[in-house]
């Protein structure tokens, strides 16, 4: 048993808002997501059976979409906007600037797993660019200043 | 010209609390529709507007709801479409985040037309503010009992189900957004059947966008003819334009319809930064072809833009300097459609990936000599022979660039090098 008690029970509470069963995958992926950080197939299993579908369609779901990584990342997931507008105003350089900063490449983590730096799609922050998502959270108009302060802050705060 | 009526109190720092939102007029609109107005009369009121659609295809609203046949025994459904993802868009989140019991209350008066006693809050799974602050609202309705039984005693029952995305630019699409309400890989579907007769679980569905249903509450309150008074003749009321890219003051700008888009960049957006030469626009969203500066007096509705040549899509307008390479440009729009492809029709799924590997090879100096009729041949053959969107989506940027910038393309395969190059630094 990999999901505690309460993140399942939560997934039983949302699955009884649906008139069909199988629209609260998504909602449990993400429940799932939440408390572990990564979603593998023991996982899917798990909400499988909470859910009473399959195993594969909980599988199907999750593997279509951005959000549920099979692996876990750094405690700071890092992911810059590479689109257009934030293109326009040199996020190809803020990966450049924070790649080399952090001494990391692409997708990868860094060895204190602190760090994951990616590139990631438009992300609706186009008035506010260069921007980028961490974790849950967005950094918006963002200046080298801006992220030698936000680097020091994690660091420091580990 | 400015004018706001979405934008009306968007400065209010506690706007998004229901106690500040009802002070300020929220849910008026929703008991006077429950207690004093008919559901054929609500559609029409809507019709008289002349609201369109704002995610993107401007569809008149009253006339998608009227499609819904509300004598079926079937239950209804109303879908809110949250999943803002059209690169250049960043309008329906600062609603969500600043203003979501209008957007919420829109939900309410749309599914009370088509008659829906279970409504549903799409929304972008990456937006987490957003999401958080629809939840809250949510909530807050119920508690105020806006929203569930007997809803201020009228007898009228309505649940809202927050529904959050999972990171796909494809559920934006009203049926892929429908697959993936179900719970199903977000895949769009053919039409006909439209969502109307069999939407969600095959029952008649309208999935409406979240800058359309924040009007709705205003226009209860002020009539259809107010909001008709406003904008151009065929494009009725105003519209959020998301102005970013190469100016002064980006930003969510509330203008009326039929506001010319030299106004919008360089009165209120502040004209192009550091003073350079403007290059061109894309007026509508990454998937609309560019205008060129000669066109800067284009007014901002439906028809001019399509006369214009390109579309006012999400209204999400992108401005580029005389720095800018085509070729780049063209490169990371094809990356974007080759990563968000869906993967169900064939000419898509195989022809975005195509488009983007030519695009690349010419960006870096590996372009070939036929390259460019390649690229053209490709396009065409995306065009049109896909279900959804995204497909003729991925053809524009690559169509329209080489139409406008042919010469540049033709330098990078010759020279292999941009003839401008883009170095765009963080400040």
């Amino acid at each position: 048993m990999i999901l505690s008690n309460d993140t399942k029970s939560k997934i039983g509470e949302y699955a009884k808002k649906y008139p069909k069963v199988k629209s609260a995958i998504l909602p449990a992926l993400h429940y799932a997501y939440e408390e572990q950080g990564y979603l593998d197939d023991s996982m899917y299993e798990e909400i499988a059976q909470v859910l009473g579908v399959k195993f594969i369609e909980v599988a199907e779901a999750a593997s279509f979409y951005t959000m549920f990584p099979k692996q876990k990342r750094g405690k700071y997931y890092i992911q810059v906007c590479r689109n257009i507008s934030c293109a326009l105003l040199g996020s190809h350089h803020l990966t450049q600037y924070l790649l080399q900063k952090l001494g990391t490449k692409l997708g990868e983590t860094t060895k204190d797993h602190l760090f994951t730096v990616v590139e990631v799609e438009c992300l609706g922050s186009c008035c506010s660019a260069p921007m980028m998502q961490v974790n849950d959270k967005y950094y918006e108009n963002l200046t080298l200043a801006k992220v030698d302060q936000l680097i020091d802050e994690w660091r420091a705060a580990k | 010209m400015q004018k706001h009526v979405l934008f009306e109190n968007i400065n209010d720092p506690k706007l998004h609390n229901i106690d500040r939102a009802i002070e300020l007029g929220a849910y008026k609109a929703w008991e006077k529709v429950l207690k004093s107005i008919k559901r054929e009369e609500l559609v029409q009121m809507v019709k008289d507007s002349g609201l369109r659609g704002r995610g993107g295809a401007g569809f008149p609203t009253g006339l998608k709801w009227s499609f819904v046949p509300v004598a079926s025994p079937k239950p209804k459904y109303l879908c809110c479409n949250a999943d803002e993802s059209e690169p250049g868009t960043c309008k329906d989140r600062v609603l969500m985040e600043c203003d979501p019991h209008s957007v919420i209350e829109g939900v309410m008066i749309a599914a009370f037309a088509i008659d829906c006693h279970t409504s549903f809050f799409y929304v972008r799974g990456e937006y987490d503010l957003s999401m958080r602050r629809i939840e809250k609202a949510i909530d807050e309705a119920y508690k105020k009992g806006y929203l569930g039984k007997n809803i201020l005693g009228t007898g009228y029952d309505l649940e809202m189900i927050l529904h959050r995305g999972g990171g796909a630019y494809i559920c934006g699409e009203e049926t892929a957004l429908l697959s993936s309400l179900e719970g199903e890989k977000g895949l769009s579907r053919i039409k006909p059947p439209f969502p109307a007769v069999s939407g969600l679980y095959a029952c008649p569905t309208v999935v409406n966008n979240v800058e359309t249903l924040a009007n709705l509450p205003r226009i209860v309150i002020n009539g259809g003819q107010w909001y008709a008074s406003m904008g151009t003749e065929k494009s009725k009321g105003t519209r959020i334009f998301s102005v970013s890219g190469h100016v002064k003051k980006p930003g969510n700008y509330e203008l009326e319809l039929g506001t010319p888009l030299r106004t919008l960049i360089y009165d209120y957006a502040g004209g192009i930064l550091d003073d350079k030469k403007l290059k061109c626009v894309i007026p509508g969203g990454s998937s609309v072809p560019v205008l060129m500066p000669d066109q800067l007096d284009t007014p901002l509705d439906f028809e001019s833009v399509q006369a214009a040549g390109s579309m006012l899509g999400s209204g999400a307008v992108i401005v580029m300097n005389e720095d800018t390479c085509m070729v780049w440009v063209a490169e990371i729009l094809a990356h974007f459609y080759m990563h968000e492809s869906c993967g169900k029709c064939t000419p898509c799924r195989q022809g975005t990936g195509w488009l983007y590997e030519i695009i690349h090879r010419i960006e870096h100096g590996q372009g070939r000599a036929q390259d460019l009729d390649t690229l053209l041949d490709l396009a065409k053959n995306i065009e049109g022979n896909t279900i959804c969107a995204l497909g003729d989506a991925a053809a524009t940027p690559v169509i329209s660039t080489i139409k406008q910038f042919r010469n540049e393309y033709e330098y990078h395969i010759e020279h292999k090098k941009c003839l401008v190059k883009s170095d765009f630094r963080l400040r």
